[in-house]
């Protein structure tokens, strides 16, 4: 089967006042189907920027320098170069085929909207056809099933609403209803498709495991726990049944209890979905529990990739054995990682991590090692092996 | 070993204000009834998830908030607090007792008392981003305590910063720098050495590395250590990580909703807890070794609201081993085995 994202010599910089800020420099990865692959780092170690990189929301003053991202379209059979797309076809795959959840669900949602109406918009947007065919079959059932005097008033106008909807289902921007769409008062005609995506959204809210969905879907975020919060958000990036799921550190602002509700969750949807999951997280435990392989970032570079199993029985490259030993453990003694976290304005040359290896080389500080795979699937960047 | 800090049945409760005339409304029982003794010497860790009120009782054992009820001994010896206890169990209000109570209970502290305490034991904050002035100096930052509390002035207090600062783990150098342009580490470390100042005798940490990295925390844990060590430090460290307490900690707190629902050695309460929180808390602890994966309890629901706790044990809603007793009565803390104490009408 064909690896869903394949990232090839992707290179993101920030020109900033102070110089530039290499914040991924080369990178290589492959996503591969239906699974869920952990990236793991320290602050500023590029973890995000990937996953922005890959949606192309880069903020500014940043750009993709170079670089490809691959994504596979199993119904085209094809590869979409992502950073060629044009804008709108990328809006098209941004939320409806790779989806993205957020650090913190409180800022990630709007706090003037409920919930309902925030996961609904994303049916709105993706889902048109669909929506117009559900109330066209509603619409249906109104009129074989409407008896008595209201709905013989009513039929003629059902009818022409029908009309409507089938030509949205047949093409989701026809001329007609777009043109209803922008005059007041019939634009109305085509509240159906809002109440369908109502509907969607309870069912979607309900798949996340929140209790009394129906009263969830009409409150505002700020009514909600932040655990509820984070499944609202999780809902809505699930809503069109991405084929990728990026979450980028879900359960960082989470208490323990809840975080395992959530690992939970998305331990569900992989199975259930058959999705890929993107799971970015500074905590090892946490990456450990959720995913299949696992990456380590330092300073923009990856280190090291492996099957989850092997990076935390048997890490090579030497961050990743220092980031290990640096997590408290009962009857370990704790170790630290001498120095500090690379400047990204002016990293070392060679290996960025160099100058707090415990084992560097002279040839450490000169060249940079290229990731190369030491064992089955197991992939390292280091002059030691 | 004698108890530095004792804790009996504190309460501290904030009104919830509404209506025209702000009048209060409800209570928030942040703290309802933490009964806790921090020995000397000891490095007490108190865990518990967001909303169960470790912050809170940090921040009113070190007095910075006035607790609603209840008594906070520091460094009182025994007798005195068998007196007390006796003469306020004979329903007495008479002067001997307030005098006591004036004397000794924290709780009552007020003005240059307070000061007088607040050099012997010091609070670091949970985020070095907001607990530094950012408009002042590092060295006045660091020196402010000592110009505070009168310990030393001039030439000896820019030495003694100086000192403080290398002792953490910084230069001389920086001390004319301002916090921002320090790292989250660096500024934690700043913090500490604040709190060092005065040579306290007692530091309360308010999670103290949960805005670090693991490289860093692992940097600011051996900090710790050191420390205790060489000033002969107690501590009481507030976190809501458990490997963090399990590894470092002597002696752990387990809070839920107010209140202390189980306390033990850490070897104890990690590898036969007795509380059914304490024990879905810790499988729920993700644990970066795949091998451990197994076990797993997921807890319903979540932490109810401190302003409505539920009636009886307020963990009851979520335990799988409620009974009818836990929906009625609320547990008190009882030995289980020694120095062991739990909560619990049916411990595991």
């Amino acid at each position: 089967m064909k690896d869903l994202i394949k990232i090839r010599d992707l290179a993101v910089r920030f020109y900033t006042y102070e110089g530039i800020v290499y914040a991924i420099d080369d990178l290589d990865l492959e996503i591969r189907q239906g699974e869920t692959l952990g990236i793991v780092g320290e602050t500023g170690s590029g973890k995000t920027m990937t996953a922005l990189a890959i949606l192309r929301l880069i903020p500014y003053p940043g750009k993709i320098e170079s670089g490809s991202i691959l994504f596979f379209d199993k119904s085209i059979d094809q590869e979409l170069e992502l950073l060629k797309l044009r804008d709108d076809r990328m809006r098209s795959i941004r939320g409806n085929r790779i989806s993205m959840v957020f650090q913190e669900p409180g800022a990630a949602l709007n706090p003037v909207y409920t919930i309902g109406d925030q996961i609904s918009e994303v049916f709105l947007l993706h889902r048109r056809r669909e929506l117009a065919q559900r109330a066209k079959q509603r619409l249906d059932s109104l009129l074989s099933d409407g008896n008595g005097l209201a709905a013989g008033v009513k039929r003629p106008f059902w009818g022409w609403q029908r009309r409507i909807y089938d030509k949205i289902a047949k093409e989701s921007h026809a001329f007609e209803p777009r043109l209803l769409g922008r005059l007041p008062l019939f634009r109305r005609l085509l509240w159906r498709m809002g109440y369908e995506a109502k509907l969607l959204t309870v069912d979607m809210l309900k798949d996340v495991e929140i209790p009394d969905a129906a009263r969830v879907a009409v409150q505002y975020p700020h009514q909600l726990s932040g655990g509820m919060k984070q499944r609202a958000v999780i809902a809505m990036a699930l809503a069109c049944s991405p084929e990728l799921l990026i979450a980028d550190e879900p359960t960082t602002s989470l208490d323990v209890t809840i975080q395992a509700q959530m690992l939970e969750l998305f331990r569900r949807i992989k199975v259930d979905k058959g999705a890929s999951i993107l799971f970015i997280t500074h905590n090892l435990g946490v990456a450990s529990e959720v995913c299949d392989r696992v990456a380590v970032m330092y300073a923009g570079r990856l280190c090291e990739v492996a099957p989850v199993g092997e990076m935390f029985v048997h890490p090579l490259h030497p961050y990743t054995k220092a980031l290990l030993n640096a997590v408290p453990m009962p009857g370990k003694k704790l170790e630290t990682i001498p120095g500090v976290l690379a400047d990204a304005l002016n990293p070392p040359p060679g290996c960025r991590f160099h100058p707090r290896c415990p084992s560097a080389m002279p040839i450490c500080g000169q060249e940079r090692a290229k990731l190369k795979e030491v064992s089955k699937d197991h992939m390292v960047a280091c002059h030691l092996y | 070993m004698d108890t530095l800090v004792d804790i009996k049945k504190l309460k501290k409760h904030f009104p919830i204000l509404g209506g025209v005339f702000r009048r209060p409304v409800g209570m928030v029982k942040a703290l309802d009834g933490v009964s806790l003794a921090i020995r000397r010497g000891q490095w007490l860790g108190l865990v518990g998830e967001s909303g169960c009120g470790k912050t809170t009782l940090a921040k009113t054992v070190i007095r910075l908030w006035k607790p609603t009820s209840g008594h906070i001994y520091f460094d009182v010896p025994d007798e005195t607090k068998a007196l007390i206890e006796e003469l306020e169990s004979q329903g007495k209000n008479g002067s001997k007792l307030n005098y006591l109570l004036n004397e000794n209970d924290l709780a009552t502290f007020s003005g240059n008392r307070l000061r007088s305490l607040r050099r012997r034991a010091q609070l670091v904050h949970q985020d070095p981003f907001t607990s530094l002035d950012p408009r002042m100096k590092i060295k006045s930052t660091v020196g402010e305590p000592l110009r505070i509390h009168h310990v030393l002035s001039g030439e000896a207090a820019r030495s003694a910063v100086k000192e403080l600062l290398e002792r953490v783990g910084l230069s001389a150098g920086q001390l004319e720098r301002y916090p921002h342009q320090f790292s989250g580490g660096q500024r934690q470390r700043i913090a500490i050495a604040r709190a060092l100042a005065t040579k306290p005798e007692f530091i309360a940490f308010d999670e103290p590395t949960s805005a670090l990295d693991v490289s860093v925390q692992a940097q600011i844990l051996n900090l710790l250590k050191d420390l205790k060590k060489e000033f002969g430090l107690t501590y009481l460290y507030i976190t809501h990580e458990l490997l963090i307490a399990e590894s470092v900690c002597d002696y752990i707190a387990v809070m839920y909703l107010g209140k202390v629902v189980e306390m033990g050695r850490p070897e104890e309460i990690f590898h036969s807890p007795r509380h059914p929180y304490s024990q879905s808390l810790i499988a729920a602890t993700p644990v970066p070794d795949p091998s451990r994966r197994v076990g797993r309890i997921v807890l319903p629901g979540e932490v109810p609201s401190p302003a409505n706790p539920p009636p009886g044990c307020a963990f009851h809603p979520r335990c799988s081993r409620a009974s009818d007793e836990c929906r009625e009565l609320a547990p008190e803390l009882r030995p289980v085995s020694s120095d062991h104490y739990v909560a619990c009408f049916h411990p595991l």
